[in-house]
């Protein structure tokens, strides 16, 4: 065990890109945790989609051996939290379980967004934060402009910032020193009963269930029998550990420290974020505060592009699911696409991030559907109801009113963009709730329903600032509002994976585009097909896709036919992914692309 | 193992098709096997032809060979006596029927035309002329070397020397109107024989108009109701003037039909030389699709090893089903519904046949399946509806 004196516990906020990864990368490295041949770049971001994306979806972390300048030895715990608003609670839990952060702006970009959303969280955390301007080596760099804006806008005082090139290595040992100079070291009774928090957990093929844990109070050790306050289900302790950053076992975990634990754990269902553990005997009293279980806010229809492939899908999904309780799944019908699930996420990454990996480690192609909120529908009765999927709204007669999820988004924009921002919120239904400026770029804040995020929000803000906007958000409840389902029919049959959500004002013009895209993107048929939006039993919009006029082959001789039979055989291949509706083939991008909305 | 569908050649007929892969300019929109060279060694050809015209004869013994096509390239770059050699050899080979139909592809320049009289003693009887279009604005834009007055003088020495003349033109060109094609096929089939070849400008891929294409520049050509439009006059006009479609586009009067290509679309068989060349032949019960090597100088030195073949394929009976149904779908006279369940093993599916019935795209005469005036220009669109596997 180590005294507490000698431990530091931190994480690092940090907006994409701006070296976060490098920097950990840096200090493991610096230390001599792990040999300059076994390096490789990213470290802690195990997973394709992490180092792909430059984003960290699940909690790392590794313990870092460090002889200061004052000739001692500390133990440094760095935890790599998940950086994006999916995952707030897991980084809140995360920043919970650390005492200090580093706080890495690119000193060419300055602070974004995302920065603020992350730092708030760990002000939040009561977190001394040292701050630490990366990128000092190219020659944008800017480092009192970054320290001004600091100070402005997040307003923390940038007096002890360290500059440094992660890419280099130049200032790495300053952020080292600052380190144990300058964040405190955690608290802890030895003697207390045990009380650990649960920060994160995943699966692993061999060892089951990995459980990363802080000690708060008390001693964990090998063989010993725990219980999770949130259940109560009781599990014999087989291993205890640290990461370095691989798993290295230790005989005992004590307060201050952080490390794993594996109990023969089958599902990570089984092991929630947030949640205390303790001993199964003497154990402790009270959880540590703030635990909650995870609440999908978005939801979107998974379909197999072959439909033979539903059993694959569902396997995939279970297994899924185990390594990710905040991931849920129900089996879904419908008319159009046939079996598949409709499924609820923590917000538009982790979605993307499932069905990422459905397609690339379970080798299944889908058809995502229309992501959609959860809309709270209050019935005449006086009940209440959710709805995860426009297809169900139930009969309005029987509908008193309907509440939408709202958040409030934060967008930080270079001046010159502030028109399209706006212009971009205020069609969307957003609520104007601040402006002002930090340096040459605007923050703008906005009340908007999460509906009309959801969906290409982001990708509209990126286009329209020429990416250089950022953009975060945190969810803050709902209101009424007036919302109505509008459906899609093509050739007079409705298509229930087509089917949305809409405000009542903007139902025309979203109509309207829904009708003029679905019209370029379903190929011409053999007979004309009306495609017709329609609220109730009342067509807003309508448009008529003409009929195939042509396709033929002009010249078709001795020489041609394996090549046109080929090609004949290769489009009637193509044709059979398509879905069938009444008589009509929808080429599957269609219940994606149908949604897009230009402006 | 299922059973091996073993059909008889003579359901088809048996054709000789010869590539000539040489042009004095390579078109713009050909995205046929041609070579544009300075030097060309025709008594080396001949002893190369000669040779595979060897190989092939001895796997087909015993057929009668009803028709032989020059095509290209431009075979109207070729010597009289290297076609002359090539048809006597042919003759030797195979005994010809009675009717054989022995048709050179001809450019209609002046040179050319000065070689007609020499095919026709070599054999030839059906000339088919690359006219293109009526309007020299338009031939350059196809990259033509010839004027329309040169066309016409071509024209009238092709039509002196043989009885059987045919002519190409391409519609649905650049900038091209209704009334301005109209008017053109007018003139054209004043001047017909007794077969025209109708195509609409395809832009293929891999060719300059295909780069063009793509690089959003070739501008001005009709969109596909325009297109339809056109073929549907082109139909109506033709028929009125005693020169109806037999297959998608080509025109003749009854009796005057290519027998060659007739060989191709009643999925007969044929024998491809030259390089490039495919063919489609039946033996012991299988049947097999040809190639011969693209390049000229890669297939002269495999002809001199022994075979200028490069592929050569089984089809499975889905393969042979398929190209049955996409050459036979072509004729006016359509396919045989029992032949396509003898190939394929299973009949055309009822299900799709009626309802591309009720779209009033298709009709059925007896065990006969023909596509309906309406179906013509989306053709491909009934095969993908039909097509086995």
């Amino acid at each position: 065990m180590t005294e507490l004196s000698h431990i530091r516990n931190f994480s690092i906020v940090a907006h994409i890109d701006h070296g976060k990864s490098t920097l950990a990368d840096r200090l493991i490295q610096e230390t001599g945790t792990v040999q300059d041949r076994d390096m490789k770049e990213q470290l802690l971001d195990a997973m394709d989609i992490e180092r792909e994306r430059g984003i960290t979806i699940k909690a790392n972390t590794v313990r870092l051996d460090y002889k200061a300048d004052d000739g001692e030895t500390y133990i440094l715990n760095l935890i790599d939290t998940p950086g994006h608003v999916d995952f707030a609670y897991e980084v809140s839990r995360s920043m919970r379980a650390v005492e200090g952060s580093l706080l890495v702006v690119d000193s060419t970009q300055g602070v974004e967004a995302q920065t603020l959303a992350n730092v708030y969280q760990a002000i939040d955390a009561d977190h001394d934060i040292v701050p630490v301007f990366n990128k000092i080596d190219l020659p944008a760099s800017d480092v009192s402009r970054v320290a001004e804006q600091v100070e402005d806008v997040i307003g923390i005082d940038a007096s002890g910032a360290i500059a440094v090139s992660a890419k280099t290595g130049q200032g790495i040992h300053e952020v080292l020193e600052s380190i144990v100079a300058h964040l405190p070291a955690p608290k802890g009774e030895r003697d207390a009963p045990l009380k650990a928090m649960l920060v994160d957990s995943w699966y692993d093929a061999y060892l089951g269930v990995i459980v990363l844990v802080r000690i708060m109070d008390g001693v964990l050790k090998k063989g010993e029998r725990i219980k999770m306050m949130s259940n109560g289900s009781v599990h014999h302790v087989d291993r205890i550990g640290v990461f370095r950053p691989q798993m290295q076992p230790v005989d005992e975990l004590g307060p201050g420290e952080i490390g794993f634990l594996t109990a023969s754990i089958k599902q990570v269902r089984d092991t929630r974020v947030g949640d205390t553990i303790t001993h199964e005997k003497k154990g402790c009293e009270t959880p540590l505060p703030g635990f909650k279980p995870a609440q999908p806010v978005v939801f979107c229809g998974l379909f197999p592009v072959d439909s033979a492939e539903f059993e694959d899908l569902r396997d995939a999904i279970e297994k899924l699911a185990l390594n990710d309780a905040s991931f849920s799944y129900e089996m879904e019908t419908s008319a159009a696409l046939g079996f598949g699930f409709r499924c609820g996420f923590l917000g538009l990454l982790h979605l993307e991030v499932i069905r990422d990996r459905i397609e690339r480690e379970y080798n299944i192609e889908l058809i995502t559907t229309a992501p959609s909120v959860v809309y709270h529908i209050y019935m005449k009765d006086g009940t209440m109801q959710e709805l995860h999927n426009p297809a169900d709204m139930p009969d309005l007669t029987y509908v008193d009113h309907l509440e939408e999820p709202r958040i409030k988004a934060t967008i930080l924009v270079p001046d010159e963009y502030l028109g399209d921002v706006l212009k971009l919120c205020q069609d969307r239904r957003g609520l104007q709730e601040d402006l002002s400026y930090a340096g040459p770029r605007a923050m703008v804040v906005y009340d908007l329903p999460l509906n009309e995020v959801v969906f290409d929000f982001y990708d509209r803000l990126k286009s329209v600032t020429k990416g250089y906007a950022s953009f975060d958000y945190q969810m803050m409840g709902y209101r009424q509002d007036n919302l109505v389902k509008m459906q899609i029919l093509v050739n007079d049959e409705p298509v229930d994976a087509l089917s949305v959500m809409v405000h009542r004002d903007r139902a025309e013009l979203r109509g309207r585009a829904m009708v003029e895209k679905l019209k370029d993107l379903i190929p011409r048929h053999m007979f004309k097909i009306p495609i017709q939006a329609a609220i109730g039993g009342k067509v807003i919009a309508r448009e008529t896709l003409s009929a195939l006029r042509k396709d033929v082959t002009a010249k078709c001789y001795g020489g041609d036919a394996t090549r046109k039979r080929k090609l004949l055989e290769k489009q009637k291949a193509g044709k059979k992914k398509m879905r069938q509706f009444g008589k009509v083939e929808i080429p599957q991008e269609a219940f994606i692309s149908a949604l897009k909305m230009d402006s | 193992m299922p059973a091996v569908s073993a059909e008889d050649w003579r359901n088809g007929g048996f054709g000789l098709y010869v590539h000539w892969p040489f042009c004095q300019a390579k078109c713009p929109y050909c995205d046929f096997n041609s070579h544009v060279s300075r030097e060309i060694d025709q008594t080396a050809w001949v002893r190369d032809y000669l040779s595979e015209l060897r190989r092939t004869a001895a796997e087909t013994p015993g057929r009668v060979l009803n028709a032989i096509f020059f095509g290209g390239g431009t075979p109207s770059l070729m010597a009289p006596e290297t076609v002359a050699a090539v048809i006597d050899a042919a003759r030797s080979h195979w005994p010809f029927a009675n009717d054989i139909e022995i048709t050179l592809e001809a450019n209609p320049g002046s040179v050319e035309a000065g070689r007609f009289a020499g095919y026709r003693d070599a054999g030839v009887n059906r000339i088919s002329m690359g006219v293109q279009a009526l309007n020299d604005a338009d031939l350059r834009r196809l990259g033509r070397i010839h004027t329309v007055a040169e066309a016409r003088a071509a024209f009238d020495i092709a039509r002196a020397c043989f009885d059987r003349v045919s002519f190409d033109l391409i519609y649905a060109r650049q900038e091209q109107n209704l009334a301005d094609w109209q008017a053109e096929l007018r003139q054209a089939l004043s001047m017909a024989v007794d077969h025209l070849s109708l195509y609409q400008l395809t832009i293929e891929q891999g060719t300059a108009f295909g780069d063009r294409y793509n690089a959003g520049k070739l501008r001005g050509l009709p969109d596909d109701d325009l297109a339809a439009d056109m073929y549907f006059a082109t139909q109506e006009i033709c028929e009125a003037a005693g020169l109806p479609a037999y297959e998608v586009s080509n025109h003749a009067r009854p009796g005057a039909e290519s027998r060659h290509n007739l060989i191709y679309w009643h999925y007969g068989d044929y024998i491809g030389i030259g390089p490039g060349a495919h063919g489609r032949i039946s033996i012991a019960g299988q049947r097999f699709a040809t190639e011969c090597h693209r390049a000229p100088g890669l297939w002269t030195q495999a002809v001199a090893v022994g075979s200028g073949e490069s592929v050569r394929t089984v089809l499975s009976p889905q393969d042979q089903a398929n190209e049955y149904l996409m050459m036979g779908m072509r004729l006016k006279e359509g396919l045989d519904m029992g032949r396509f369940a003898a190939l394929y093993g299973a009949p055309l599916p009822a299900e799709r046949m009626d309802y591309l019935s009720d779209l009033g795209m298709i009709e059925v005469d007896g065990n006969r399946l023909m596509v309906t005036e309406d179906g013509w220009p989306i053709l491909n669109a009934i095969i993908r509806e039909l097509l086995a596997g």
